[in-house]
């Protein structure tokens, strides 16, 4: 028998970026916050060991344990889906902090374009455009409206950049000057102005100077130890939960964090939740968490399955299109990267940080006519000098054996005179990608996985090889003496990592039929439950989408304390 | 080498650390900011001078250089294998030297070798697993290492009567192809492609990873790559147009200063 708490304003299913920021906003605002974590408590101090290839990007220190808990996956509703026993295509991160700890720190604003996707597309190129087994849907809320929120992200994060000079893309003033810019993002930019295209310093949450933000938190400036994706920041100069938005909220003395606590599912009747049902993994022990509200702010595929799992929303069925919870799944695609070798130049590629890039956004949203092309939207284009490490960074030319004595003088020899021109390829939601319950694997609760169904469509691929032909451009500009670029988009890889960046299942907009939640993030279905993360995405666009996600956190943030006044459906 | 030349790294590592101190801009106004390196920066520097004439001495003992998983059959055939697929070469030492089997030893030993991380439950379905889809075995790391080592003996001795470990190079290269692409079989639910994999990248990790974990003796893997392993700023190399060489540290400095 679960043992009932007290009751709270509003409980949080996970404590990440969104549920660190509605819990800063909120416990300013006098609400009192209960925080729960399926992980441990992080603090920087944490980091001091953490230039550890082996321990944090072999071993996946910061990820889930998958022993614990993961998915199955499968390329299409034929199939058996098959466990995702060991981490691979993406990385989801836990503890404190969640995926913001481990995070690269490339903070975009998706694309005006990316709110109105339906609209524009139509707008401009007609229904015709849009394949039939597409549900592109608008995202019920605007770009202009959503300028403040992502202003106030940007101001509590500290983000580092430049304005993009690309025409179609509105201009950005960052609190902070951009990262420093090394001598092969130059060669990037000096080689994409000359092809007539707009390059930039990507904006970044590593901190280019020291940096004080709204709420009086001071972080150091970023020291390009090379060490940053994967990893914890020993500096606290890359904006995470844990230096920003969850000290505000512990220092006013409303919010408790309970770690070690998974969250199993919200309880509700008629329409209304309850709480949460959770356990605490250290006792063993079952606990009823009572709330006005509930924040559903793990990372997004665990949103989903808390949803799936409560019963909350009805499930997504793929046959009919009906129903909303595990609907318009969408990921990204890296396979349009290609690598330059030179042989006249060797780069200080040990250096670097998560978010140092230079980057054009020229065939990314609908920045380029997409008449003639057999795909819409596209993908940024970017050179980073992330720091290169030495287990997991082995390029060599096509050709080159993979082992033995050549493979090995080789790789050494390439290792600070490689380049990698790569690409965050958006994915449109199609019919035939969603995520549901997995009816043979369970949890360590015996709770059923979440299953998804997901491989590249048409789309993709086509955009795919519109898109290796520039990266391939770019590097025979910047003069490389051999171009490797990828062969076609071939299934999808979960072995292989690409992004961390899923998104959908969870998704806002207009309509209640087609969408899980209102542009406030609060459920159609069940008022007092709201869910922030990139689950909300109706689709996934060609960038990082963390600015994205903190932006839609504070949108959600304003409308739980709208909802905790006033009561009642938002819109 | 004089006293005075052992001692010059570590001197010119303590003004690199002065200079980080100085430069990085990390404090302002009197006040460290950043809470890690707060408890860094106030350990005193001069202690590190006689800490770091442990590792220095030429003749210490590496009482890391013991088993924990193999025995000694099993030792010598990764490690024969291990040696072909990273070799000594002109560039610099091979896995041998780089003690790599000893690190692949005391992974297996651990959680890796358990795969305690990863989701072990059934069903299994070994025949519809693809390359696409990661492992699909109820066979952790220790058991797959135990039947890819017999199947390299076997295949020694069937082809050559000899152990692995005894066969020529040019005879374990053979075998090591055939194992990659799976046409040997292992005597159990899983292939000997996906065995080799696991062996290669055993292998690289151990060749390149903090000679914490046994491997990358003396950090040879780093020299040879010109890869600085653990320091605490590159802020006043990320913009330099030459390349910057660094005479690498480990995670041990950082740990015992």
């Amino acid at each position: 028998m679960a043992k009932k708490l007290p009751k709270t304003d509003i409980v949080l299913a996970g404590v990440g970026w969104t549920g660190g920021i509605i819990a800063a906003e909120l416990t300013k605002k006098g609400y009192k916050v209960v925080g729960l974590e399926r992980g441990k408590e992080r603090k920087t101090e944490d980091y001091l060991m953490v230039h550890d290839e082996l321990r944090y990007q072999q071993r996946n220190e910061m990820m889930q344990d998958l022993s614990k808990e993961t998915l199955t996956v499968r390329h299409d509703r034929s199939k058996r889906a098959l466990p995702y026993r060991q981490h691979g295509s993406f990385l989801i991160g836990d503890g404190v902090g969640g995926s913001g700890e481990h995070w690269n720190g490339l903070t975009y604003r998706f694309f005006p374009y990316d709110f109105e996707i339906y609209s524009k597309t139509v707008e401009r190129y007609g229904k015709d455009k849009i394949p039939a087994d597409m549900p592109l849907q608008d995202w019920g809320i605007t770009y202009n409206e959503l300028v403040p929120y992502f202003e106030k992200f940007e101001a509590m994060a500290g983000i580092s950049g430049e304005t993009n000079p690309h025409p179609e893309v509105p201009e950005v003033k960052y609190p902070t000057v951009p990262l420093k810019e090394t001598p092969s993002m130059k060669m990037f930019k000096e080689a994409s102005k000359k092809l007539g295209y707009h390059p930039y310093i990507a904006p970044a949450a590593t901190l280019s100077e020291s940096y004080t933000n709204p709420d009086g938190i001071s972080r150091a400036a970023c020291q390009y130890c090379g060490f940053c994706e994967r990893f914890g920041c020993e500096y606290g100069a890359k904006a995470s939960p844990v230096v920003t938005v969850l000290p505000v909220a512990k220092e006013t003395g409303n919010f408790e964090v309970r770690t070690h606590c998974v969250v199993r599912k919200v309880l509700h009747t008629n329409g209304k939740a309850t709480g949460v049902l959770y356990v605490d993994t250290r006792t063993g022990e079952e606990y009823i968490q009572e709330a006005d509200v509930v924040v559903v702010s793990a990372y997004a595929l665990n949103n989903i399955r808390i949803l799936l799992n409560s019963q909350l929303g009805s499930p997504y069925n793929p046959e009919s299109g009906t129903g909303v919870i595990g609907k318009n799944y969408a990921y990204q695609m890296t396979s349009a990267a290609s690598t330059g070798f030179f042989k006249e130049k060797e780069f200080n590629l040990y250096a670097g940080t998560g978010s140092l890039a230079g980057v054009i956004d020229d065939f990314n949203g609908d920045n380029f006519d997409h008449t003639d092309l057999n795909f819409i939207h596209g993908g940024n284009i970017a050179l980073g000098h992330y720091g290169k490490r030495p287990i997991s960074n082995n390029s060599v030319p096509k050709g080159t054996p993979t082992w033995g004595k050549e493979f090995k003088d080789e790789s050494i020899y390439w290792t600070n005179r490689s380049l990698s021109v790569g690409s965050q390829g958006s994915v449109m939601p199609n019919k035939e990608n969603y995520i549901d319950l997995d009816p043979t694997y369970k949890d360590q609760f015996g709770d059923p996985l979440l299953r998804m169904t997901f491989n590249y469509k048409d789309n993709e691929r086509n955009q795919q090889k519109y898109i290796r032909d520039i990266t391939t451009k770019i590097l025979e500009e910047m003069g490389a003496d051999i171009i490797n670029s990828p062969g076609d988009q071939e299934d999808w890889d979960t072995t292989k990592y690409q992004t961390t960046h899923n998104t959908g299942g969870v998704i806002m907009g207009a309509d209640s039929k087609t969408s899980a939640l209102n542009n406030y993030l609060q459920m159609w279905d069940c008022e007092n439950v709201f869910v922030p993360g990139a689950s909300a995405f109706p689709h996934n666009s060609g960038m990082n989408p963390t600015g994205t996600v903190g932006a839609l956190a504070y949108r959600a943030a304003e409308g739980i304390e709208k909802y905790l006044k006033n009561g009642g459906s938002l819109v | 080498m004089s006293e005075q030349e052992k001692n010059a790294p570590y001197l010119d590592k303590r003004s690199s650390r002065r200079t980080f101190i100085k430069n990085s801009g990390l404090t302002v106004g009197g006040v460290v900011l950043g809470g890690a390196l707060g408890s860094l920066l106030g350990k005193d520097s001069t202690t590190q001078t006689h800490e770091t004439g442990v590792h220095s001495t030429a003749t210490a003992v590496n009482f890391n250089q013991a088993l924990m998983y193999f025995d000694k059959a099993q030792f010598d055939t990764i490690d024969a294998a291990a040696e072909q697929i990273f070799p000594k070469s002109e560039v610099g030492p091979g896995a041998k030297e780089l003690l790599v089997t000893y690190y692949i030893d005391h992974q297996l030993a651990g959680s890796w070798g358990l795969n305690s991380k990863e989701y072990m439950s059934a069903p299994f379905y070994p025949a519809e697993a693809s390359s696409l889809f990661g492992h699909q075995t109820h066979l952790n790391r220790q058991q797959i290492f135990n039947l890819g080592i017999e199947a390299l003996n076997s295949e020694a001795a069937k082809q050559y009567k000899a152990k692995f470990s005894e066969i020529t190079e040019e005879e374990q290269v053979s075998i090591l192809q055939a194992f990659e692409e799976g046409e040997v079989t292992l005597n159990g639910a899983v292939t000997s492609t996906y065995f080799f994999a696991l062996l290669k990248s055993a292998t690289i990790e151990g060749a390149y990873a903090d000679p914490l974990y046994g491997g990358n003796k003396d950090m040879a893997g780093w020299k040879m790559k010109n890869f600085p392993g653990h320091q605490m700023s590159y802020a006043n190399i990320i913009e330099k147009d030459e390349f910057v060489k660094i005479e690498p540290t480990s995670l041990n400095s950082q740990h015992k200063h």
